[in-house]
């Protein structure tokens, strides 16, 4: 076996108490395609942040040609040429080709930019790479692929790049472009670099990566060829041993329907999605991000109108994009991300509290404060929400508590149904337990739970059916008993 | 909550004592200058600090305290009003063209008594932030570009009324808005201050509109979420500002007794200062009418201060406008905004 380009061996790495990586071993090898697999907290994003020099290892050893190596910093990475292509598009839409591959380090004249060799330059390196792009074309004019492109580019005009990252490129890209990037990785790898790739994207990894290495709970549980697995078998590796007692389900569905979608559709987001939730059900609904799932709660709750189909709350049908009138049926909406769309950071955590409720506390627009204070304790009681006092500010508390803050506003009014995405995302595993029982004891005192969520392990444990939804449409139903990682990440690949 | 009644623990009401504690530096700073000169013997007594000087502070501010006010929601929501010179001026001239004795300025020019004159200035100030409102709200501009439109634009409607005449021999009904005296004491447009004032800080404080804005400029799809009308919240505070600019028009041009094309020209930058003094965020969701009460009085008190003192204008300016930002660097919790 040839000496690896790089390897990294017996990595560790600790953000406070929590052990992010406890055994991280990664080989590259010239010339080859390597995919980095595993779930969320797995480690892959740390092991590549201390490869790229943004964080130190505790412990562990990198070799590169079989040289020690340190990076103290990404600059020190670069220099040694370890090259990333970022996973969000990150250039400037109003500058051309030429001058976002060289941004920062344009050829100059003077204190002004030598603009006839930036575009030789430019025209050199994309010639040389064979993307057939005008470097004088402004961004913004280019398609989102050929965005891409130019990342790429821009990764390799630096240094000598020898060792190149690609973090989910084909996320944002279809599949013709997809293609198109793929022959540039394999370009790359025959020109003898070693290339990681990064992806959630099964199927991609068997037609592109010659490696495999796959990571669970910060170690190295598999590496190997390709060639010598299959989907199935890279699938199980990825899943491993599943944590008992992580999930609280003590509830029991009826056959009372409360929340029924016949053929709801908004453009372009998803169609046709036709679901029931009883009373006393938690239904989990499980796709990829971009899947549209989001965009289907939105519209549910009213935020947007949909574009066809019909929603009906306790069988009566309800006006469609009207935030209120879902409120007034009893719909209550946990958003995807609590600090953008869900809590008010300049707020109190009794402002937050009783925000949406105000409506119902005043006389004469008067807010009547002590059946505020009522509400915001009862609030506070409920869901165990560790702050000092109600005007402590939302933004100062844990994650995990300003979740419980968003979950005491949405269940304050008392509602039947809940709308929750990703209700445990960036929140630590005790605080998860609580919210866990919460919902369980919310939907066994007969509550209708609608559960949004990317991670498998809350889907199949918190969930009574599992609805999967791929590319805006739904496109399985499976029973609690039949919900497994392996059938669920099948359907939604 | 809103009112910081816990101060303890609250950095909103930190920065509400920090503005307090910044104004009586301030005016004790311009005392002692003063009474520098008495007992240098240049003075015979402390011009500032008398009771006559005092009212004439709050007389001073008055009109910009009252725009100051409106953008006070303004801010809090998440938005600016630049065009609250504009429509002062606007509504001061249509009001002017009801209340004066010198026929033919306009079509319509005539003397009216006071009611109808002020009715005339709300009702234009108002409908004009409504406009504001809709715009912003309705085709989603931002509110910088919206009300950049609106302040060459009222200027322009502020001189078509009269072809670019200003408006004079105004009713002494009407004028006594600006110049006359409660108790033969306080100036009248310091007592429309702090009615104007205390509505708004119940308005902003006690009620359900209130704490909507708040939540509007703090996080507009959490108060969406919340089944908050945002749209109506914003069209509402435009309103409210309009209004204001109105009410400040009255002031301005019954004090002056004549309503002029270039009134309040810039008068938005001071209310927008009086604001930021007073520690709210420009990104929204932080602010108070406290604060932004006495962001105006240190305004007020440096005018005039710095007036007695002789400092000549363009330093006055220089001094102002370094105070504005060193407010800004110096706010103990600006960190929480950023």
């Amino acid at each position: 076996m040839p000496e690896p380009m790089l390897s990294m061996s017996h990595i560790k790495k600790s953000f406070g108490g929590v052990k992010a990586l406890v055994d991280g071993n990664l080989d590259l090898e010239a010339g080859r395609i390597h995919a980095l697999c595993g779930g969320n907290g797995a480690g892959k994003s740390t092991i590549l942040s201390i490869l790229m020099g943004f964080y130190k290892p505790d412990a562990g050893e990198i070799r590169l040609n079989g040289e020690p190596v340190q990076f103290h910093s990404p600059q020190q990475a670069l220099a040694a040429g370890i090259a990333i292509v970022q996973q969000e598009l990150s250039g400037i839409p109003h500058l051309t080709v030429a001058e976002n591959i060289f941004l920062g380090e344009e050829p100059r004249r003077g204190a002004f930019v030598d603009f006839p060799k930036l575009y030789r330059q430019a025209d050199a390196l994309l010639s040389s790479l064979g993307f057939a792009i005008d470097p004088r074309a402004r961004l913004d004019t280019l398609t989102v692929a050929s965005q891409q492109l130019i990342e790429i580019a821009k990764a390799l005009s630096r240094h000598d790049a020898r060792i190149v990252i690609f973090d989910e490129p084909t996320s944002a890209i279809g599949e013709k472009d997809a293609e198109r990037l793929f022959e540039v990785l394999r370009e790359l790898a025959a020109a003898g670099k070693a290339i990681v790739y990064v992806t959630h994207r099964l199927a991609e990894i068997f037609q592109i990566a010659d490696d495999y290495t796959v990571f669970q709970d910060g170690a190295r549980v598999a590496t190997g060829q390709v060639a010598d697995i299959n989907r199935e078998r890279l699938i199980e590796m990825m899943i491993g041993g599943a944590i008992e007692g992580e999930f609280v389900k003590e509830n029991a569905p009826t056959a009372e329907p409360v929340l029924e979608l016949s053929g709801l559709g908004r453009a372009p987001w998803f169609e046709g999605v036709d679901l029931t939730l009883h009373a006393g059900e938690i239904l989990g609904v499980y796709g990829l991000v971009g899947s549209g799932r989001t965009e289907m709660l939105d519209t549910i709750y009213g935020l947007e109108t949909p574009d066809e189909g019909e929603i009906k709350v306790f069988g009566r049908p309800l006006p469609p994009g009207d935030v209120k009138a879902a409120l007034a049926t009893g719909l209550s909406y946990v958003t995807e991300d609590r600090k953008r769309t869900g809590l008010i950071l300049s707020a109190s955590v009794g402002s937050n509290l009783s925000l949406a409720h105000l409506r119902h506390l005043h006389s004469l627009g008067f807010v009547k404060r002590p059946a505020e204070r009522a509400l915001i304790d009862r609030a506070i009681a409920g869901m165990r929400i560790k702050t000092p006092s109600p005007a402590q500010l939302v933004r100062n508390l844990s994650g995990g508590n300003q979740q419980k803050v968003v979950f005491g506003r949405c269940t304050a009014g008392e509602p039947k149904i809940l709308l929750l995405d990703e209700p445990t995302r960036g929140v630590d595993v005790g605080a998860k337990k609580e919210i866990y029982r919460f919902i369980s004891n919310f939907a066994r005192a007969g509550g209708a739970v609608l559960m949004v969520s990317s991670e498998l392990d809350e889907i199949i444990g918190m969930s009574d059916r599992v609805l999967v939804i791929k590319q805006g449409r739904n496109v399985a139903e499976l029973p609690r008993r039949a919900a497994d990682q392996k059938s669920l990440m099948m359907a939604a690949l | 909550m809103q009112t910081g009644s816990r101060a303890g623990t609250n950095p909103l009401a930190m920065r509400e004592y920090g503005i307090v504690f910044a104004f009586i530096g301030l005016c004790i700073l311009v005392g002692a200058l003063c009474q520098l000169k008495v007992v240098q013997g240049t003075w015979p007594q402390n011009a500032f600090l008398t009771v006559n000087n005092l009212l004439l502070i709050l007389h001073q501010i008055s009109v910009n305290g009252v725009l100051a006010v409106g953008m006070t929601f303004v801010i809090i929501s998440g938005g600016i009003d630049l065009s609250v010179g504009s429509l002062l001026a606007f509504s001061g001239m249509m009001a002017a063209s009801f209340a004066t004795r010198s026929p033919g300025v306009t079509a319509w020019a005539g003397n009216y008594g006071a009611f109808i004159p002020i009715v005339v200035a709300l009702a234009v100030g108002s409908a004009s932030g409504a406009l504001n409102g809709w715009i912003i709200s309705r085709f989603k501009i931002q509110a910088f570009i919206a009300t950049l439109g609106m302040l060459m634009a009222g200027r322009g409607f502020t001189m078509a009324v009269t072809n670019g005449n200003p408006i004079s021999a105004l009713g002494p009904e009407f004028r006594w808005f600006g110049t006359g005296k409660l108790f033969d004491a306080i100036p009248i447009p310091a007592v429309i201050l702090g009615i104007v004032f205390l509505l708004a800080w119940i308005i902003l404080n006690k009620t359900v509109f209130g704490r909507y804005v708040y939540a509007v400029g703090g996080n507009e799809k959490s108060a969406r979420t919340s089944g908050i009308n945002t749209k109506a919240i914003l069209i509402w505070v435009y309103v409210l500002s309009g209004f204001l600019a109105g009410v400040a028009g009255v002031i301005l041009t019954a004090k002056t007794g004549s309503a002029q094309t270039a009134a309040g020209t810039s008068y938005e930058l001071d209310a927008i200062a009086a604001v930021v003094i007073g520690g709210a965020s420009l990104s929204g969701g932080i602010g108070r009418l406290t604060g932004t009460f006495f962001g105006a009085l240190i305004i007020g008190v440096m005018n005039n201060g710095l007036d007695i003192l002789g400092v000549q204008s363009f330093y006055q300016l220089i001094i102002k406008g370094s105070l504005i930002v060193f407010a800004v660097i110096l706010d103990p919790s600006r960190k929480l905004t950023a």
